[in-house]
């Protein structure tokens, strides 16, 4: 890989944006020429795997053309990668010399039955974070060190940087992390990397409540053992019961495996690399809801999980795969149930507007999700500084319009 | 370094406002004698000092929100305030705005150890909210070294770090919520108890925004639960070039040290004159801190003390009990004293990428021969967050030019590495115009449009973060 592309960083041979100030990287020409001769709405497309959100009608704009990884410095955790770069590709680089991407980003091809390849701009774009969000600076918005994007009016800005601490000028990083591509096109992500442990293990505990798994897990994450992975329902091969994830060195492993047990005070099945890894990937892509018609993703306080569970269970009785601690619940109704789709939104809608947190519908036919708002509806003021930063990054309205509704 | 001249029919309104503002608060929380003003006047960085309009130190959310809305109908600029602890002037007043000060805000107002979660007003210092749930095995973990007196607002407004961040990052990854308000007085909860943004991440957008785009009054903030303990090792090394590598190594081996801290031989020297702390005398030396229990402590100790041999350390010294290990910190801990005992001094916090650490401490030492100015270097040397020390004495002719003109140097020389121009002070005034050595036009104006929607007016702490000459229009209009 050439050393050259940092961000910001001179690259003499590339030709320049319009206004004339910054070097373009491989493939901004090109979605800079597309935003400024563009008619109409755009959808913009990384790899395609997220069909997610409202509907959007319009042209494709893909982030194909911003491929490659541009740095990467093991040992200073730093990666810098066009947004279109397949994801497979990163985690391969980063493999290779016994790193990773330490927020596991989500595969969602099974779920929302999608075919293509997940690129690192759209896992930045959607704000992906798999199960160990639950831990310290564990969601990929943690991660998210520096961003290139291309605005609706076909500038190219630049923010962040490629280093750890950087508080120089706003963070746009953070805004455009998890904006669904609705406020500008990414075409070059800079992310803190981390090592990957030498190996894993997993307790599971035989929890059938939603309460007693909240009190296990609160337990387990409240403890000096670094729990980096925390979930409860259907667990695969391992059945239905609470999960909890110990990371490190094979010796700091089995320590920290034993010391929960005890601090648990109850039995628990451990579960070997191999199986650990196996579980967390399911948990982490909500596999046990590929067969479902309907799921909902609720992110709450971890200790509302119960009380959100009865709130729910009238609507279609929904099962229930809780991550994250039980801050992060996923609810699937089966095609049967599929009429209960928007009554379930509704309850989960009505349950955070209580206890806090927002509910998306995730996945359910293209006709409901084109009927009620997919993603949670924000409170006036909060609505009213969203639509401002959106007039004034895309003010035309050309970027996914929309899909974040 | 310059700021706007102040609104002369401002100043002539003073008594208006004064009242104004007496009329929406209790007794006593309006401050404007000129004797009483001038605590006021600046923040930590003390070159600059100017006394505002007057203060206002509201007790609450509707409080703040009654003093905005009335700034914001008179056209008055407001500055935000914690504890005055900023080094880059990010709490500095002009003559004609209203301090705006959360320090009487300072209650925990949750806690919640299921959630892992403290919400406290923001006036709290960053070191109480530990203190509120350190009883229960739980703390707080960004930790700015003003962590006594800094508070949370300031925390919030410049996304502060600390030692620890390499492990716990800083202040942005700890925050899940806050309530804040607005410049025309609007009150909006962002983000709570929960792990993601809703829609867009205001969140993220506030965290850092050095009070431009809105006051935070209450903030939600994840705690964790304390590590069973943390030992220091302590390493010197011939040169910083070595000392680099070792880092690099460290990191590569899959070890995550909780703080990697280092201290250049200038630096070594004034601590251990100041507090003897006996280190040894050399070029390069590290301070690496990892956590866990005592076997997994001793594990990672193992490996990195093994890569440490593997570099001919001149130095190796592993904390074999608390007593060592405070000994080992001592020096470290007391570097800014110690500077400030033998010398006035300019501290920056620019940040580079690791692997070009060797080669920006050269240039340092090139900056410092042409200049004539000594500089001392302690940093975070994990994450590349440099704090590059210039010696100057105040009292002599030019010195403090001098000295801004080799801070800015070395800012650039951070910059054409890699890294950025602050890594968790903030840009205030003291780096404001240094802003287009890293940013471009567009860049710039992309960062402004987004005041442009939280603060149409431009009213809160507008001659920060911006060149004037960038942000004139704005606040002109």
């Amino acid at each position: 890989m050439s050393g050259a592309e940092i961000l910001g960083g001179p690259a003499p041979q590339t030709p320049r944006d319009i206004s004339g100030q910054k070097t373009l990287q491989p493939g901004e020409a090109e979605i800079v020429e597309a935003v400024r001769s563009g008619a109409g709405p755009m959808r913009i497309r990384g790899g395609g795997t997220r069909d997610v959100g409202r509907p959007v009608s319009g042209e494709v704009l893909s982030t194909a053309g911003t491929t490659g990884i541009r740095l990467y410095e093991p040992g200073a955790l730093t990666l810098v990668a066009g947004a279109g770069t397949p994801l497979p590709e990163v985690e391969a680089a980063l493999a290779a010399e016994g790193q990773r991407l330490a927020f596991e980003p989500p595969d969602w091809r099974a779920l929302l039955g999608t075919d293509g390849t997940p690129t690192i701009g759209g896992v930045v774009a959607t704000n992906a974070s798999g199960p160990r969000r639950v831990s310290f600076i564990g969601a990929c918005r943690d991660a998210a060190l520096g961003v290139r994007i291309v605005d609706g009016q076909g500038r190219v800005i630049r923010n962040g940087g490629r280093v750890m601490k950087n508080v120089t000028g706003y963070d746009l990083v953070r805004l455009f992390c998890g904006s669904w591509g609705t406020l500008g096109v990414l075409t070059e992500v800079a992310l803190k990397v981390l090592p990957a442990p030498e190996t894993e293990a997993t307790l599971i505990l035989p929890d059938v409540t939603p309460a007693e798994a909240a009190t296990t897990m609160a337990a387990a994450l409240g403890s000096p053992f670094e729990v980096s992975g925390a979930a409860f329902g259907p667990l695969g091969a391992a059945g239905q019961g609470t999960a909890l994830r110990l990371e490190g060195f094979a010796d700091q492993v089995a320590y920290r495996t034993r010391a929960l047990t005890d601090r648990l005070g109850r039995e628990a099945q451990v579960l070997g690399h191999e199986a650990s890894a196996e579980l967390w990937r399911a948990v982490r892509d909500v596999t046990a809801f590929t067969g479902d018609a309907v799921v909902v993703r609720v992110s709450i306080r971890p200790s509302r999980l119960p009380a959100l569970a009865e709130a729910v269970a009238a609507h279609g009785a929904p099962r229930i795969l809780a991550d994250w601690g039980g801050g992060l619940a996923w609810l699937a109704l089966p095609e049967a149930e599929v009429e209960q789709g928007d009554a379930l939104l509704a309850a989960a809608r009505d349950f955070v507007a209580t206890h806090g947190g927002h509910a998306t519908l995730w996945k359910a036919p293209a006709a409901l999700r084109a009927l009620v708002p997919v993603f949670q509806p924000e409170p006036g003021p909060v609505a009213a500084l969203s639509a401002g930063l959106r007039a004034q990054f895309d003010p035309k309205g050309f970027f996914n319009p929309g899909l974040m509704t | 370094m310059e700021m706007p001249a102040p609104d002369s029919l401002l100043m002539e309104r003073k008594a208006r406002i004064v009242s104004g503002l007496q009329a929406l608060l209790p007794d006593g929380a309006v401050i404007h004698e000129p004797s009483e003003v001038k605590a006021y006047e600046c923040d930590a960085l003390t070159a600059y000092k100017c006394p505002p309009l007057c203060a206002v130190l509201p007790g609450s959310t509707e409080e703040v929100a009654a003093v905005l809305r009335f700034c914001h109908a008179e056209g008055v600029p407001v500055v935000p305030r914690g504890s005055g602890t900023s080094l880059a002037g990010g709490a500095l007043p002009t003559a004609d705005s209203v301090i705006l000060g959360v320090s009487r805000l300072n209650r925990v107002l949750e806690t919640d150890y299921a959630d892992r979660i403290i919400r406290v007003e923001t006036g709290r210092t960053n070191l109480s909210v530990t203190g509120a749930v350190e009883a229960e095995g739980f703390f707080y973990a960004p930790d700015p070294s003003s962590q006594l007196a800094c508070a949370i607002a300031g925390n919030i407004a410049m996304n502060s770090g600390g030692a620890h961040c390499l492990k716990y990052g800083v202040t942005t990854n700890n925050l899940l919520g806050v309530r804040m308000v607005l410049m025309d007085g609007t009150i909006v909860d962002l983000g709570g108890g929960h792990m993601d943004a809703a829609g867009l991440d205001l969140l993220g957008l506030i965290c850092g925004s050095e009070g431009q785009l809105g006051v935070v009054t209450e903030a939600t903030l994840r705690i964790l639960p304390k590590p069973e303990g943390a030992r220091p090792v302590l390493m010197g090394y011939a040169s910083s070039e070595v000392a680099g590598q070792v880092v690099s190594d460290i990191i590569r081996a899959g070890v995550l040290p909780v703080a990697i801290e280092f201290m250049d031989r200038p630096c070594i020297r004034a601590c251990e004159a100041f507090a003897g702390a006996g280190y040894p005398d050399c070029e390069a030396l590290l301070i690496v801190e990892v956590e866990g229990s005592e076997a997994e402590i001793d594990a990672q100790l193992a490996k990195i003390m093994e890569i440490a041999r593997r570099h001919d350390p001149v130095e190796l010294r592993e904390a074999r009990d608390a007593d060592e290990a405070g000994r080992i910190w001592l020096g470290r801990k007391s570097a800014f004293g110690a500077m400030g005992q033998i010398n006035d001094y300019m501290c920056l916090d620019g940040t580079i990428p690791v692997s070009s650490l060797p080669m920006v401490l050269r240039r340092i030492g090139e900056l410092s021969e042409r200049y004539g100015l000594d500089v001392a270097n302690v940093f975070h040397a994990g994450d590349g967050n440099m704090h590059p020390l210039i010696l100057f004495d105040a009292n002599k002719d030019g010195d403090l030019e001098l000295c801004e003109e080799m801070g800015a140097e070395i800012l650039k020389l951070c910059v054409e590495a890699g890294g950025c121009l602050t890594g968790e002070h903030g840009v205030g005034v003291e780096k404001r115009d240094l802003m287009t050595v890293q940013f471009d036009a567009d860049d710039l104006e992309a960062q402004m449009q987004v005041k442009d929607v939280f603060d149409p007016r431009w009213l809160l702490n507008p001659a920060k973060v911006f060149p004037l000459s960038v942000s004139a229009l704005r606040r002109a209009a």
